[in-house]
């Protein structure tokens, strides 16, 4: 599940400017409620936590249920004082964590 | 959903009481009670107020595999006074939880978009956290065309 997640949030901003960031990870968030075509169950597999940091403070963070569509989207905001870097991080219910930085720069 | 005589339906409605839907396994969605026993794990057993929190959501979703929602509590976010959580959780799902969605101050607003799965027409309810502990709560019922929870 090495799939790229996409962001969409601005490159620059003003001080105390409050931005949107838009996030996704392509993946399938398998619920477990679903049957093979035998009927036997497909065990759960999703994206259980997705959190936003920045310059190492948390931002935002959620706690996903196999309620979570696919490719699970994430639109939030978050205000900036100063420059710096986004981190986001997708956690899977099987260790595998993904991760992305975007940086921002603020005047 | 097939249809049902109406001998048959009491027949099984009778049946269905005589056992008290015990050993029929899970129901087919969450209980109220499930999603009522969820709100108050998260309010800690307190009342949450109506009001402040607002959700959007289509009226009919037509696929519930993907439902846009999104939620803002019209709130300050001070470093001393903020939204702190919102709990999302589906009446009509097998499980009642959706997601919780944690903030900061950092967050600037206390708002949030996803895309959910309903797998029936149900109530989304959103319950709101503060700093302060102070919970206020909505809900929104969603018209469902085609479940989202697969078979």
């Amino acid at each position: 599940m090495a799939e790229k997640p996409r962001l969409k949030l601005p490159a620059e901003a003003k001080k105390g400017e409050v931005i949107e960031i838009k996030t996704l990870l392509p993946h399938v968030m398998e619920s477990g409620q679903r049957k093979d075509k035998d009927g036997n169950a497909i065990p759960r597999k999703i994206i259980n936590k997705f959190a936003c940091e920045f310059n190492g403070k948390p931002v935002f963070s959620v706690n996903l249920d196999p309620a979570i569509a696919a490719n699970p989207y994430m639109q939030f905001n978050a205000k900036v004082d100063e420059s710096g870097t986004f981190k986001f991080t997708w956690t899977d219910d099987d260790g595998t964590i993904t991760m992305a930085e975007e940086k921002i720069t603020v005047s | 959903m097939r249809q049902l005589s109406r001998r048959t339906a009491l027949a099984l409605g009778a049946a269905g009481a005589a056992l008290g839907f015990v050993g029929s396994g899970r129901p087919a969605s969450a209980a109220a009670k499930e999603t009522a026993d969820q709100i108050a794990q998260f309010t800690g057993g307190k009342t949450a107020e109506k009001g402040k929190v607002t959700i959007e959501l289509p009226e009919i979703a037509e696929n519930g595999n993907t439902v846009p929602l999104s939620v803002a509590v019209d709130a300050t976010m001070a470093a001393d006074n903020y939204v702190s959580e919102i709990l999302i959780v589906a009446d009509g799902n097998p499980n009642p939880g959706v997601a919780t969605f944690h903030f900061s101050p950092m967050s600037g607003k206390a708002a949030a978009s996803t895309r959910i799965r309903l797998a029936a027409t149900q109530n989304i309810i959103a319950v709101a956290k503060t700093s302060k502990g102070e919970f206020f709560t909505n809900q929104k019922l969603v018209k469902v065309t085609i479940g989202g929870c697969g078979g």
